[in-house]
This record gives C-alpha cells, structure tokens and sequence, in this order.
C-alpha cells in the first residue's frame, strides 16, 4: 500500500485481502494501511472473501471510519479487474484524535527528578494516552531514591539469587553440645524476627516508590527476597534439630518496630541499611567464623553476601541525596536522635542473644573460654562501631559526629 | 415538570454502565455550565410513555422507542425530534446467518425452515431482519430467545442465545446485528468459519436522543449542543464516548427508520396511535 495523493486532493491507498476475512484478521491489514493515510484519506479496499463487504462496514463502524461504494471505473465496461475495490474506507478521526495531547513518559534512557502521577504505571518511554487515572506514588523524587549505579545493582543483586534447597547442606547431622545448639537456637530466633522487620521495610516502600524509578523497586524487590530466604533459613536452621525456638525480647521487638513505623523512605533507608544492615554484616561474619556448624557457617555467610548489597545501595543513594541536599545530613541525625530517645527506656538486646554470642564465640564453658567469648562479642561490638562510623563518614559527617551517632544505634544491632 | 431548571433525559438502564455513562455526562455538562439530569428506566415502553407525557424532556431512545414516540406523540396532538444520534449508529444492517454446511443459497431456501431470533422487541435481532425475509415473501418457523425484554434488544444476551442455536444446530438460521457475527466469532460463541451470511437487510439507524415539542429550547440547545461539541480529542470525555460506544455525536435524521416502522406494522407490535399491541410482549 503506498499512499498517494487521490483525485479530490485527498491521500487514498489501496490494500487487497486476497481470501482473507475479518474473523481471520483482515481488519490488522486495513488498519496497517489507514496508517498511512490523515483523517478522510481514502483507502480502496479488494478481497474475495465473501463476506468482506458486510464485516468491512461494521468494522468501519465500530472504528470511525466511513464507508463508501468505489467509484465506477470510469470508461469501464465488462467485468471488473480481479483486484477492484470492494469498498473504499473513509479514514475517520479516532485513531488520530486519542493520540491527541498523547506525551512520553519520559526517556526509556533516562530518568527525570520527578515523574508525573498520571504517567502512572506506564513504562518509562511509553506514549501515554493522555486521560488515564493519576496515581499517586509519593516517594516520586529522583534526589530521594536514586543512585547512579541502582542498575548495575539490580543486574548483580539478580545474579546472585540462591536457592536455599540446594546452597546449602542440610544433611549435617545433629551432635553439637546441647548448650551450644541452645545457643544457636536462640541466634537464629532473634535473626528470624530481625529479618522479618527487614522485609517490611522495604516492601512497605515499593508501593509508594514511582515505578519510573523502575531499577530501585526491581532492587529493593531483590531485597525484600533476599530476606524471605533469610527468614527462611534461619527458621529452617533453628528447627535442624530441636522443636522449639528461643525468646524474644520486648525490647528488641521495640527496636524494631521503630524501624517499621518510620514512614520516610530517606530515614528508613538510613536506620535500616546504613546502621542495621551494616552492623548485621558483622555480626553475620561473627556468626560465620564461630559458627560451632557447618550449616550455621553457611547461611551466615549467604546471608552476609546479601546484606553487603542491602548496605551498598542504602549508603549510595543517601550519599548521592546528601551531595544534593546539604539539610539531609541534619534530618538524618534526628532520624537517629529520635530513635535513640524512643528506645532509651527499653532492655536493647536481648540477654539470651548477648549470652549466646559469647557461649557461640566461647565454644565451651570453662571460665578461660567463657573470657575469650565475652572479649570477642566486645571485638564484634567495637567492628560495628567501626563501620558504622565509616559509612557516616561516607555520607558527609564530620569524624567526631560520626562517632557520636555511631553510638547512639539501637543496642540490638537492627 | 418539577425540575424546571435543568433538561431531563431517560435513559434506559440496559447495563449497569449506563449509571457510569450518565452520571459522567451529567457532571461534565454542569461543570460547564449545562444544566442536565437523567432518570433511569427499566424499559423503553415507560420511558417514551413519560417522554410524550412531558415528565422528562428528552428520551435516549432505541429505534423502536422513537417510532412509539412519534406514534403517541402524534396520537397526543404533540410531535417529538430526533435531535442526535451515535456515530455509530449509523447505516447498520442485520444479517440472516446460515451454517457453512447449509444447502440453503437464497433467503428463499429458508422456507419453512427454524429461524433463531433475539428478544421479542429486539429490532436488529428479530424485527427488521424477520420482516427482510416476510417482504421477501419467505414464511419462516421462528425460535425466538427472549432476553432483557423491555430493552428493545439493548441485552445482547437473546441475540447470543440465537447464535448458539444456530451453532448447535438447533435452528437452521439465526439473526443477528452485522457486527456481532464478528463478536460472536472473536468471542467463541461461533467456531471460525463456521457460519456465513446468506441475506442482509437493508441499512438501518439506531438509537436517537428524542426531544418532545414542548420541552424548553432554552434547556434543549445548550444540551444538544454541549453534546456536538465533545470530542474524541478530549481526554476528559474519551472515556465516556467509549464506554457508550461512540467517536462523536452526530445530528440526528429520521429518513432510516423506515424498515423498522414497516416491521411494527406487519408484525402488529404498536398500533397507528403508539399503542402496544405485540402478542406476547411482557416488558
Ligand atoms: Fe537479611
Ligand atoms: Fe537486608
């Protein structure tokens, strides 16, 4: 079909169906033809299928388009030549007209500091109908939650999915000294509800996050699976060989629930990533050089990898705000301030987890042992610190306020 | 009229859109400036009859409800206008479908044969196309499939259960609008290819917006106008022109009712003065 000027100064095209008919998607190569052609342009239609006339006028119908008779060829006389027009198709208005006032929304290459709500659930780059319902994402500024390498984060985060079936053994048989597995219950129990509150975090944001910022709801969703398969193998590991997990505190359920309750992305990112997660690294590498098992050592390790990523994007993206917006690093400090005051009646950690470290850290209970454990939780506890006061630096606090907040963290690590 | 100061349309409730439709239009006109209600009806027959009564203004009108209201307008000394009309309901046509196998040619083959149609008062369905094969002088058994009486053939439903049968081999032909042998293709009711058209009726309109002579053209007008005036462009209004099934709405014309008017008097459905006179029609 080429379209060409037509004798009334109009655009006609010509499109021939051979046998096809419209139960049979003739109307896709009308419509490619009428492509071509402006509002009123002519479109001389052929075809031998038999009912062609019929459905190409309820067709036309249904699409704004006109009908007409083809003009009788003028001079002509016998029959008419094989490919003569059926009908010819006067082009209406209403493909042109719903595209009207139609935007991109958007650069599929790029993304803007603050997408629309009527782009809505859009692809990023799509031609958007104008007209469609207005969604509201509130966490919809790119300052907010963008980090320049989120992309490559999502593809490595993708990448290093495992599967908790086959990542680990689970046919380490039982024999630790029942103490000692008593120890490793209560760790894993309190890192089942730490994973817990983790998950939510993060979920909670995914519906507020505008999904033009698609590669920070595709990491954050890594994440959120990342600790379902915590929350998974822990569970899994604390039931390897006892029917009962240990206790949870009240006050490290208060610790978390001020993680949960924190409603703005930037703050929850902070206390949950930049502090919680970075100091759950350390305990989880703890975890992993103690670990009276080779199971114990192995998800610790596996979950250690995961939360590095977690920690990674919390600390790029707050870095990247904080470079933009010289208020953040205020607001973040009484993100931590605020925290601190709403915890500081509550017990912190748990005793039994503070006792299982050093029992874990001990291996046996003798009182020279039972020294070395304590002195190494002090270890881990001075290696949180280290690295919470990095990743502070790292955001734009001078050394000595970096210490100072570093100090204030929630005594139960997360 | 105890609502002076807006125009008042009927509207029959065929679907539960109609509610979505209509109240869209009625918040659009009076945000601009259009003062515009609706009542809803259950059928046509109260709808025209409050229509030529003076109680609603205007009656959004299937073709059989507009040849009523010319009747027991006319009958009532008064006279009603088709003021506008759906693009789309424009030049319909109805088909008489047959099964590919069939041996039946020409409508003439379908003497004395199981003929499917819709609803009673179902014009597309049953009474243009019945009375397309009685002009040709082909008396036919029919096998009528009465859904959503009352709706004059609004409720697809009938029109469907006509093509079952057909399908099923139930009835020799079936009656359906032109552009639902495509729907009921696409949608599975027909197996590809297995049913073609033997007969097609002449062109037909469909519904029009009926206005009463007595109705206040200074609330007439504006409506009608504010109407015209909405554009497939307008993204505010595309969805509404969509869910009612329209690109624009086009001035209304009365010159192709005229197969329609001919089947209500050869099958006895109005009389000359507007009164229901259909055998077994229970709206
Ligand atoms: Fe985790
Ligand atoms: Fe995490």
């Amino acid at each position: 079909m080429t379209p060409r000027p037509g004798g009334g100064g109009a655009a006609s095209g010509r499109v021939d169906l051979a046998g096809l008919g419209f139960t049979d998607g003739a109307d896709l190569l009308v419509r490619r033809a009428l492509a071509g052609l402006p509002p009123g342009g002519r479109l001389h239609v052929s075809g031998r299928h038999p009912e062609l006339r019929v459905h190409l006028g309820a067709w036309c119908r249904g699409a704004g388009h006109r009908l007409e008779d083809p003009e009788p060829d003028p001079g002509g006389s016998g029959a008419p030549p094989s490919d003569a027009a059926v009908a010819v198709v006067v082009k209406g208005r209403r493909d042109d007209d719903r595209w009207f006032g139609a935007v991109r929304a958007g650069s599929a290459h790029g993304v803007v500091d603050r997408p629309p709500g009527s782009w809505g659930l859009a692809a990023r780059g799509a031609l958007i109908e104008a007209g469609g319902p207005e969604v509201h994402f509130d966490v919809n500024e790119r300052e907010v939650v963008w980090a320049d390498a989120v992309a490559r984060m999502y593809a490595h985060a993708a990448s290093r999915q495992w599967d908790p079936a086959t990542a680990v053994d689970w046919s380490s048989a039982a024999g630790l000294d029942p103490e000692i597995e008593t120890a490793v219950v209560q760790l894993m129990t309190y890192l089942v509800e730490n994973e817990q509150a983790a998950l939510i975090v993060p979920a909670r944001f995914l519906g507020r996050i505008h999904p033009h910022f698609r590669e920070v709801v595709q990491l954050l969703s890594v994440q959120v699976a990342d600790e379902a398969r915590h929350m998974e193998v822990f569970n899994r590991r604390a039931l390897l060989h006892r029917d009962r997990l240990g206790t949870s505190s009240a006050g490290g359920r208060a610790s978390l629930l001020t993680l949960v309750e924190e409603t703005d992305f930037s703050m929850a990112s902070f206390l949950l990533s930049v502090l919680g997660e970075g100091s759950f690294v350390d305990l989880l590498a703890f975890l992993h050089t103690y670990a009276p098992d080779p199971v114990t050592r192995r998800i610790a390790w596996l979950a250690m990898q995961d939360e590095r990523r977690h920690v990674a994007f919390g600390v790029a993206h707050l870095q990247r705000q904080a470079e933009q917006d010289p208020a953040l690093l205020g607001r973040l400090r009484g993100a931590i301030e605020r925290r601190h005051d709403a915890l500081a009646d509550t017990a912190g950690l748990n005793d039994d987890v503070f006792a299982s470290l050093v029992v874990l850290a001990a291996g046996e209970w003798t009182p020279a042992a039972i020294a070395a454990g304590g002195e190494r939780v002090r270890r881990l506890q001075h290696a949180m610190d280290d690295g919470r006061r990095r990743r502070l630096v790292r955001l734009g606090f001078p050394l000595d306020e970096a210490a100072e907040l570093s100090a204030l963290h929630t005594r139960n690590f997360m | 009229m105890s609502v002076p100061d807006a125009l008042l349309m009927g509207a029959v409730a065929y679907d539960p859109k109609v509610v979505t439709i209509w109240e869209g239009f009625r918040r659009r006109l009076n945000a601009t400036g259009v003062p515009f209600d609706y009542l809803l009806y259950s059928t046509y027959e109260r709808q025209v009859e409050d229509l030529v009564a003076e109680r609603i203004h205007a009656a959004w009108n299937s073709p059989l409800a507009w040849i009523r209201a010319e009747r027991l307008a006319a009958a009532a000394g008064r006279t009603v206008t088709a003021e506008l009309m759906r693009d789309t309901d424009r030049d319909l046509t109805s088909v008489v479908l047959v099964r590919a196998d069939s041996p039946a040619r020409t409508p003439a083959d379908l003497a004395g044969a199981t003929v499917a149609v819709g609803a009673v008062d179902s014009p597309q369905a049953t009474l243009i196309p019945l009375a397309h094969l009685a002009e040709a002088g082909v008396e036919v058994k029919v096998r009528r499939f009465d859904v959503g009486v009352g709706l004059h053939g609004d409720h697809i439903g009938g029109e469907r259960d006509a093509a079952r049968a057909l399908a099923a081999g139930e009835a020799d032909a079936a009656c359906v609008i032109d552009a639902n042998q495509l729907l009921f293709t696409r949608e599975g009711t027909l197996p590809p290819g297995s049913v073609r058209v033997l007969a097609q009726t002449e062109r037909y309109d469909h519904c029009n917006m009926t206005v009463v002579d007595t109705a206040p053209r200074s609330l007439v007008d504006p409506f009608i106008a504010a109407l015209r005036a909405m554009s497939y462009a307008d993204a505010a209004v595309r969805p509404l022109l969509d869910l009612e099934g329209l690109t624009s709405w086009e001035p209304g014309r009365t010159d192709r009712y005229a197969a329609l008017a001919r089947a209500v008097d050869r099958f006895g459905f109005y009389g000359a003065d507007g009164t229901v006179t259909a055998a077994e029609y229970r709206p």
